[in-house]
């Protein structure tokens, strides 16, 4: 009689709970694997829009994993078995089209998923050309560009303001840092080869293009230590290992305003790219609504000009530029610090998607084995 | 590390086996006379059922750890290491092409006939739509540069060929490019009724039928769309009758007409069919030829190249991987060798081999002093001491390494104390970071305690009376180091030297971070392919002449020292 009485009471409950639960999630899962880079970048989106969406829905929880330089190998590694851990992944734009053209990402409808601007304009206009990839939510605009020793320019010269000057040993003796992959430094090398702007790509498309481009580089690689994460290039400068190097501009940021070491910027050909979400194929409907419903929040306009806040970034939203203020921490005015302000955005340089997602296993062995010679 | 004493088939007495073979003995010699146990069954059969019972609960006691091991371990390196040869991937996704290309000879410089060009145009066009071409173009990149990025433009522009023909159609009859029309003249009226009948909570849709007959008189339009219909119903979960048919099978209708005899078709739409057929045998009819087609999207598709390399790797199963691992590439005349500037594996592994011999020479070196000191000090100061050595182990690696990346860079400690004390200019600070030293100088600091401790383990054990026999008998301190002590404690290096080096040649972590482009290993290659280039077939190739060349030397290390002299511990 005690016992039925408390099975009862226990299946009740039990019920109510299951039934409070799908009330308050509307069939949504109430857990999300977020997969981004770690860092600073992590960290601005954590305090822009994770912890806001959190604190809008109670009981739901976001788990960080900070696997995005390896999301294209890991999410065909899920496929292949079967099981999706991830909710949603940071990935560059490149990284991006990879992935959607072999169907490891959802496409998307920009203009059903993602929130409209406030003044009622649609998300898909709002992006604009940033949509580079059916499946691709941007986020960011960030460029590479170049950071030196403000203290280690020889005297009697003027500081490298041009991005011959990284190849340009005479006038600028020391070691400079470079990303440890082809993307970027073929097209610098090659600017500084007097190819034109314009025929960049062209050039690169070639097997004597490409061997020009190496052999540009090959003029300065025993003065180059290659990097691979983000936060190498930064260490480097501060410790005066390097004279200068390239990398993030947000890293940058973080180096001159935030850590005050004697850097400066060199805006010079800096190379836009795109930073977003895209949300894994297959996954099952309750985990794919959550998501949904949180990536909506998470790039709106506000949203998307609350990161700047924290880094250095340009939103990727036209709607989200006018809103861009003040460093959360430094209270310095952030828009003279995006790579997409006038004063810096003076010589830039167009990063082609469509040629690197075609040329990209090329030209990247190439370049590989090159870097092991 | 065997042990005659413990053989079973060694041990005399009365021992289960002996008694086994005792009783085998009794019955050769003496067929009738069965020796019988206690309860008049043969001796034999009973001993062996108590043995086996024994053996049956010694396995279930170890069952956990060998099921653990092979299921985490052994499956999962064999499952990678199978990808090495595995190369499924050609066949799958071009099977027509390959078929096209049965004949073609791959050795000579002739260019493959319009048939593969067709073949190709098919299945290209149904790999993009099932989004495979491109895994396929990166397949076919690690042995041809450019592969990918013909794969993927074919991918975009082979919708161009059927357009031509869906346009021309089009114009004459909009019906050509309405589902239902087509859905009619292709499909099974059971199926479209069936179709036309399921709703959404019904489940899976009703498998898509050809309409009888419809494959004899238009076979390829057929197949056609009977792959587009399954994969919009599959994969998309659209129904076929509400979707307008790929290009491509407006390409292969045209292919239908203009190849057969189609005044046999009656079923729905044979009017506009005959309309149709008019239509291609007219003069201003715009046709494409599929070679013009590929050669237009790029030029490559007119170079034997691209076809060579199909040819070669289209059997499911390819040495490639292999091949690539020692710089060699397949050809139609047999494996040769890669071009000079793309030659890096061979340069890799001597590399690996080197300097991890190198680092286990330095271990050695530097740890046999302090084995010796640690045996030979009195125990309050040798467990003092031994802390010191196992403190290294109880940080993390990564902290380690960065701290070792602190002291050798140019502006590191090292160099800071030597410009100080004027041995070096500050414009020439040694490079000691970033290079093969600052890899041989972290790893022999990581790697030191695993030569350490097998070390000490075996000369704590060697009695300090043979030092004193032989000091009394009237050896100087060096012979009796070089002649008794020294022969005693060699187990120890031995195996202290199998643990580091076998350690060092699959090291990743610490020469990816000191070790720049020239102090790196293989095992950094092998990750670099694994996550980046995403080649795991070669990476799985790599690591298995990696395991391979570990193996082989093992197998020398016993053949040389032999195996028994290693000692882990007392």
């Amino acid at each position: 009689m005690k016992l039925s009485k408390t099975l009862m009471v226990t299946s009740a409950l039990t019920v109510a709970a299951a039934g409070g639960v799908y009330a308050a999630g509307h069939g949504m899962a109430d857990s999300m694997t977020l997969v981004s880079w770690g860092g600073a970048y992590q960290s601005s989106q954590q305090k822009a829009y994770v912890e806001p969406y959190l604190a809008m829905n109670e009981g739901v929880t976001a788990t960080w994993d900070e696997s995005s330089a390896e999301a294209v190998a890991k999410l065909r590694a899920m496929n292949e078995a079967g099981n999706i851990t991830w909710d949603l992944v940071d990935v560059v734009a490149a990284d991006a089209i990879r992935l959607c053209d072999e169907g490891l990402a959802m496409e998307i409808d920009a203009d059903e998923l993602l929130a409209a601007a406030p003044d009622g304009t649609s998300a898909e206009d709002d992006f604009g050309d940033l949509l580079v990839s059916d499946c691709f939510i941007p986020q960011i605009v960030y460029s590479t560009t170049f950071g030196y020793r403000t203290d280690m320019v020889p005297e009697g010269v003027d500081a490298p303001s041009q991005i011959c000057d990284v190849f340009d040993l005479e006038k600028y003796p020391g070691k400079r840092a470079l990303e440890k992959r082809s993307i970027n430094n073929m097209e610098w090398a090659l600017l500084c080869d007097g190819v034109a702007k314009d025929d960049v790509y062209d050039v690169l498309e070639t097997d004597e293009g490409q061997d020009q481009a190496l052999a540009k580089l090959d003029t300065i690689k025993d003065e180059v230590i290659w990097w691979s994460a983000g936060a190498d290039t930064p260490q480097l400068l501060a410790d005066g290992e390097i004279f200068m190097g390239s990398t993030y501009n947000g890293r940058l940021f973080s180096v001159i305003e935030e850590q005050d070491q004697p850097v400066a910027m060199m805006w010079d050909a800096q190379i836009f790219d795109l930073d977003g979400w895209i949300i894994p194929e297959g996954l099952p409907e309750d985990r794919l609504a959550r998501v949904k419903d949180f990536v909506t929040f998470a790039t709106d306009t506000q949203r998307l000009a609350d990161q700047s806040k924290y880094i250095s970034y340009g939103p990727a939203r036209q709607s989200s530029a006018p809103l861009v203020g003040q460093h959360a921490d430094l209270g310095i005015d952030m828009a003279p610090h995006m790579p997409t302000d006038p004063e810096n955005a003076k010589n830039t340089f167009l990063y082609n998607y469509e040629f690197w997602a075609d040329y990209r296993d090329d030209i990247e062995a190439k370049f590989q084995a090159w870097l092991a010679q | 590390m065997t042990d005659a004493a413990n053989d079973p088939d060694k041990i005399t007495g009365p021992t289960p086996d002996n008694a086994i073979r005792a009783s085998e003995a009794a019955e050769a010699t003496d067929g009738a006379g069965k020796v019988l146990a206690a309860d008049g069954t043969p001796l034999k059969r009973s001993l062996n059922r108590a043995l086996r019972a024994q053996k049956m609960r010694a396995l279930m006691l170890v069952a956990p750890l060998l099921l653990f091991v092979l299921i985490t371990f052994i499956a999962p390196i064999a499952d990678m290491l199978f990808r090495s040869v595995e190369n499924q991937i050609v066949r799958e996704t071009l099977p027509r092409t390959v078929a096209a290309l049965q004949d073609y000879d791959a050795s000579g410089d002739e260019m493959p006939g319009d048939a593969a060009f067709e073949a190709a145009y098919y299945d290209i066009f149904f790999a993009a739509e099932r989004k495979l071409h491109t895994r396929l173009g990166s397949r076919l990149n690690y042995e041809m540069t450019g592969a990918s990025s013909l794969f993927r433009k074919s991918g975009r522009g082979l919708d161009d060929i059927g357009e031509v023909y869906q346009d021309q159609f089009e114009d004459l009859d909009e019906a050509w490019d309405e589902a239902r029309p087509w859905a009619e003249m292709m499909g099974d009226p059971d199926w479209i009724a069936a179709q036309e009948a399921w709703s959404e909570d019904d489940g899976a849709m009703p498998r898509f039928e050809l309409r009888d007959g419809v494959a004899d008189v238009l076979p390829k339009t057929a197949e056609a769309y009977r792959l587009f219909a399954r994969f919009m119903q599959v994969e998309e979960g659209d129904s076929p009758l509400e979707e307008e048919p790929w290009t491509v099978v407006h390409t292969a209708l045209y292919q239908d007409i203009t190849g057969g005899d189609i005044s046999g078709y009656s079923g729905p739409g044979a009017d506009r069919l005959a309309a149709l057929a008019e239509l291609v045998a007219g003069p201003d009819f715009e046709t494409v030829r599929f070679q013009d087609a590929f050669e237009e999207i790029d030029e490559d598709w007119a170079d034997p190249e691209i076809w060579k390399t199909i040819k070669t790797y289209a059997p499911a199963y390819t040495s490639g991987y292999f091949l690539n691992a020692v710089d060699a590439q397949k050809t139609a005349d047999g494996p040769a060798l890669r071009d000079e500037d793309e030659r890096i594996y061979g340069l890799l592994f001597k590399r690996t081999l080197f300097m991890s011999m190198m680092i286990t020479i330095s271990c050695i070196l530097l740890g046999y002093p302090v084995a010796y000191l640690l045996s030979n000090l009195p125990s309050r100061t040798a467990n003092l001491l031994m802390i010191l050595v196992l403190l290294p182990f109880w940080t993390s690696l990564l902290v380690r390494t960065s701290a070792w990346k602190v002291m050798l860079q140019q502006q590191g400690v090292i160099n800071d104390v030597l410009v100080w004390l004027g041995l070096v200019g500050d414009a020439d600070r040694l490079v000691m970071i970033n290079n093969q030293f600052g890899t041989i100088v972290a790893m022999t600091h990581i790697l030191l305690p695993f030569m350490i401790l097998p070390m000490y383990s075996v000369m704590s054990t060697i009695p300090p009376s043979y030092v004193r026999a032989a000091k009394s008998l009237g050896a100087t301190n060096w012979t009796t180091f070089w002649r008794v002590y020294f022969p005693q404690s060699v187990p120890g290096i031995g195996a202290g030297s199998i643990l580091v080096f076998i350690l060092a040649i699959g090291y990743y972590i610490t020469p990816e971070i000191v070790g720049g482009t020239t102090g790196t290993f293989i095992s950094n290659r092998i990750a670099y392919h694994i996550s980046s280039s995403l080649n795991w077939g070669l990476a799985a190739a790599l690591g298995a002449i990696l395991l391979a060349a570990v193996l082989i030397l093992y197998w020398a290390y016993d053949r040389i020292v032999g195996i028994d002299n290693v000692k882990l511990g007392g």
